[in-house]
């Protein structure tokens, strides 16, 4: 166990006492937000920066510390998100019942659909991943016994979630719920890659077949990362829910997990503060991107240049692109020069069997 | 009885377009190793050329099927350099760099699907057909579409001529031996980069095919036909397995048939769902596939 | 007495290679000299880095350091440009296409210039006939006649040939020995090989590899005919 100073615990804290302060700051940042900080509008959108923090975060488990592929994390904060907005609305359960409900489906389906998924690797385990997730979404929109109610979508019933979380007004309760999402699972995280597990997950990323012959099966805890990574993801739905009251089919799609592969990437694959900083930036710029597309500026522009300035997806998916290419190591790889990015890691799950080994960079 | 032709008939149609786009992600990954997403970007750039020329290049045409025939002509060329394009700029120079190229496919296909809802909006285009590829001929009370008999044929005529290409010339040749083992061609002194680029230009043609081809299939054009189509082909390729060209076909139709015989004789929706039981249960029995369960 | 010999001129020089697979530093300044004509042996203990040596020179693996092929520098170029600069290669795992025929191996191995269909077929009658055969259904034997088959088909002026008895029955280890006796004639050779009686018989040259460096270099004769020193760097007796 390596060990731990001040500032390896002082620095978070700091870190997210700050953050939770913010609620209560009443001032503009012109530029940045276009109400005072304190208003539900901007609260609203912080907390969703936050929790896509968490759950970009949720992510970077599978992804970038264990090597594990995935396009189909989505499924569990779908999960997370209708579960049990359904055991709620629909069922009329206890809201705590139908969280630990939730939170069991999420372990069981994890675990199973883990093992299965695990039978192949690479570029088969993303493909068998991508594919549970989408039946996961056929079976939202096919609305079974009128639950999810398909494209429309599922408000949830209000009158059985904490009152905390309900109204406008308590728009800053959710913000410290996501705040403390992301603290929870940001320790979590830490806790488990710095624990005997955690560092077979990183040696599985390194070199599977080295761990396997020393004797620990690297399988279980390929399993392990995986369904820890995914009952997180859930309890991020749960949040989600709460935050967006009700439940939509855009969490199904596989868009949904592309876009946190992008998060992940853009912050810095494997770094834990690298994934969350990719899913805050994200979700801002998404948000933003908006504003500015259809502000004046861009309004005057020619055509040509309007359009893509107008679509977020658009630029973030350039921006990504241009990421890939010159900065693979995300923005938390600015920051640690010389240390290799997780994407190298992921290289090796991926590469295609070849009897020679691969030739070097073209000149 | 006339309802299962119909079925039978509609599943192949489906197969059909299923193999044109995983033919092309096969070859791709089997020679590449790249998982290329940005393969719905080429259906896309398929059906949206073609619609987009139907109306601007060759309104002026008012015969209907050349207008048609044109209008795919260009879907295919357009889709093939788009596809080259892509290879060239984005792909061929992170060489080896297997994930980053799988990063960059994702990371075009979000852009992609955008920018084309930016310019043309996110409502779908009716694309302009023939009117014998929307009546029906009736074959044994069963009242068949036409377009079902043009994905056949197309796809029939399309894996002809890739079986063709692939045995038949030298870059072929190149290609089925890459495909096993890529390594020892460039030991042989072969650059295989060319190879790259013409197998995704390939790929492409392919993809834009079965993006015309939707436009008819489902009368419209859309900006995330492209996607939703690509999720069952990448089933397909997988239960095929990867870089066969014959296990696309197969599984192909196998995912096609499967799909609509279920949706219809269970309920709407239960196909899809099946058909990824089936990737699944392929993949347990199987790992590598169809191909190989009756490979050596 | 002796003979004066003249040095033939080297035709390949490996400088400083060195070659890092995954965590292990696998060629730590590998340094020799090849000599034009005749068979020069890479010998060492199993996983010493004989093969990861031959990839490093056609740049099938990342590397550090100088080869120079007549001359000419090999290590900013890339594989296939290597190769083409008349370098054939025989690789461990023999790596035949299985999926193609025998014929289409062949023919893909087929570059600008001569094909020398005809020295090929003479040496290896069986290839011939078995043209139309996919290569996966060939036994082992004729697997290892074609992969020397493909490297000869082309007057490439160096062969590197990688452990091409390794696994072969006494009888088909002969024929082998013969087939290179007669490649040795025609061009240079670089032979990684294990079976030392094969070396005795065709090798004029000798190297040692250890743990990544050149440990010895003799006249081949020379090193086989002295059993202690051949124990202590391959660790087998010699074997006649």
């Amino acid at each position: 166990m390596t060990r731990r100073t001040l500032a390896d615990y002082g620095l978070p804290l700091v870190v997210f006492a700050a953050l939770a302060v913010v609620p209560e700051l009443s001032f503009k940042i012109p530029k940045l937000f276009d109400q005072p900080i304190s208003s539900p509008g901007t609260l609203q959108l912080l907390a969703a920066c936050v929790l896509f923090g968490a759950l970009a975060l949720t992510y970077d488990i599978q992804f970038g510390f264990t090597g594990l592929l995935s396009f189909g994390h989505a499924l569990y904060i779908a999960i997370g998100v209708y579960i049990s907005n359904i055991a709620i609305t629909e069922w009329h359960w206890n809201f705590w019942v139908a969280i630990l409900f939730t939170m069991a489906v999420a372990f069981v389906l994890a675990t199973v659909l883990g093992f299965v998924s695990m039978r192949v690797s690479g570029i088969a385990f993303a493909m068998v991943t991508l594919a549970f997730a989408q039946a996961g979404a056929v079976l939202a929109l096919k609305d079974p016994h009128h639950w999810t109610h398909g494209e429309e979508g599922l408000g949830a019933d209000y009158t059985k979630l904490p009152h905390a979380f309900v109204g406008i007004l308590n728009t800053k309760n959710l913000y410290w719920l996501a705040l403390v999402f992301l603290a929870v699972v940001f320790f979590i995280v830490r806790w488990a890659v710095e624990s005997s597990p955690g560092r077979v997950w990183q040696a599985i990323r390194e070199n599977e077949l080295r761990v396997e012959v020393l004797g620990m099966r690297p399988h279980l805890y390929k399993l392990q990362a995986f369904v820890l990574s995914s009952v997180l993801a859930a309890a991020g739905g749960i949040v989600y829910m709460l935050l967006y009251n009700g439940s939509t089919l855009g969490v199904t799609e596989p868009n949904f997990t592309l876009t946190l592969l992008l998060m992940v990437v853009i912050g810095g694959a494997g770094s834990r503060w690298g994934a969350v900083l990719g899913g805050i930036l994200y979700t801002y710029l998404n948000d933003r991107f908006v504003a500015v597309g259809s502000s004046s500026t861009v309004e005057g522009l020619p055509h040509a240049l309007r359009t893509p300035l107008s679509q977020p997806l658009f630029l973030l998916g350039v921006i990504f692109i241009l990421i890939v290419f010159f900065l693979p190591g995300g923005i938390a790889g600015i920051a640690a020069r010389g240390r290799p990015s997780g994407l190298r890691r992921l290289e090796e799950a991926i590469r295609p069997d070849h009897t020679l080994t691969a030739p070097p960079e073209e000149a | 009885m006339s309802t299962f032709l119909l079925l039978t008939i509609t599943g192949l149609g489906l197969g059909a377009m299923y193999f044109l786009i995983a033919s092309g992600l096969s070859l791709i990954y089997g020679l590449m190793g790249v998982l290329n997403f940005a393969h719905g970007a080429f259906i896309t750039v398929g059906g949206y050329a073609a619609w987009w020329s139907e109306v601007h290049l060759f309104g002026g045409v008012h015969s209907a099927w050349p207008r048609f025939l044109l209008a795919a002509l260009t879907g295919l060329v357009i889709g093939g350099v788009f596809a080259a394009l892509v290879e060239l700029v984005l792909i061929r120079p992170l060489y080896n760099r297997h994930i980053e190229q799988v990063l960059v496919t994702v990371g075009l296909s979000i852009a992609f699907v955008a920018l084309v809802q930016g310019i043309w909006g996110p409502d779908a285009k009716t694309l302009a057909v023939p009117v014998w590829l929307h009546a029906t001929t009736t074959i044994a009370g069963a009242h068949i579409p036409n377009d079902r008999w043009i994905e056949i044929a197309t796809a029939a005529v399309v894996l002809g001529l890739l079986q063709l290409f692939l045995r038949r010339t030298r870059y072929g040749l190149i290609i089925r031996a890459g495909v096993e083992n890529r390594a020892m061609v460039t030991a042989l002194g072969i650059d295989v980069r060319k190879a790259f680029t013409l197998v995704f230009a390939i790929g492409g043609i392919a993809a834009a095919v079965a993006g015309v081809l939707g436009g008819v299939y489902f009368n419209v054009v859309g900006p995330e036909q492209g996607t939703s189509l690509l999720i069952f082909a990448f089933i397909v390729v997988v239960i095929g397995g990867l870089g066969s060209i014959g296990g696309s076909a197969v599984a192909a139709m196998v995912v096609g048939l499967t799909q609509q015989y279920v949706n219809y004789y269970a309920s709407s929706g239960v196909g899809d769902m099946i058909v990824v039981l089936l990737l699944g249960l392929v993949l347990l029995i199987s790992p590598r596939g169809l191909v190989g369960a009756f490979s050596s | 007495m002796t003979a004066v010999a003249t040095t033939p001129r080297t035709l390949l020089r490996v400088d400083g290679l060195h070659v890092h697979l995954g965590q292990s530093h696998v060629l730590q300044g590998v340094t020799f000299d090849v000599p034009e004509g005749g068979v020069t042996a890479l010998l060492g203990r199993n996983g010493v880095g004989k093969t990861t040596t031959l990839r490093a020179i056609l740049g099938l693996v990342g590397r550090r350091g100088s080869v120079r092929f007549d001359g000419e520098e090999l290590t900013s170029l890339p594989t296939h440009r290597v190769v083409q600069r008349r370098i054939g290669y025989v690789p461990e795992d023999r790596d035949v296409f299985a999926g193609l025929t025998v014929a289409e191996n062949l023919r893909l191995a087929e570059r600008d210039g001569s094909r020398r269909y005809e020295l090929v077929y003479d040496l290896f009658p069986d290839l011939e006939s078995r043209g139309a055969q996919r290569a996966g259904t060939l036994s082992g034997g004729q697997q290892q006649m074609l992969a020397i088959a493909r490297a000869l088909l082309n007057d490439n002026r160096i062969l590197l040939v990688d452990e091409p008895t390794k696994g072969l029955a006494p009888a088909l280890v002969s024929d082998v020995a013969h087939v290179l006796e007669r490649l040795s004639e025609l061009t240079t050779v670089l032979l990684v090989e294990q079976n030392l009686g094969v070396v005795r018989r065709i090798a004029r040259d000798a190297i040692v590899l250890d743990q990544g460096r050149v440990v010895h270099t003799s006249d081949a004769k020379e090193l086989l005919d002295q059993p202690e020193l051949v124990r202590r760097l391959l660790s087998v007796g010699s074997q006649g």
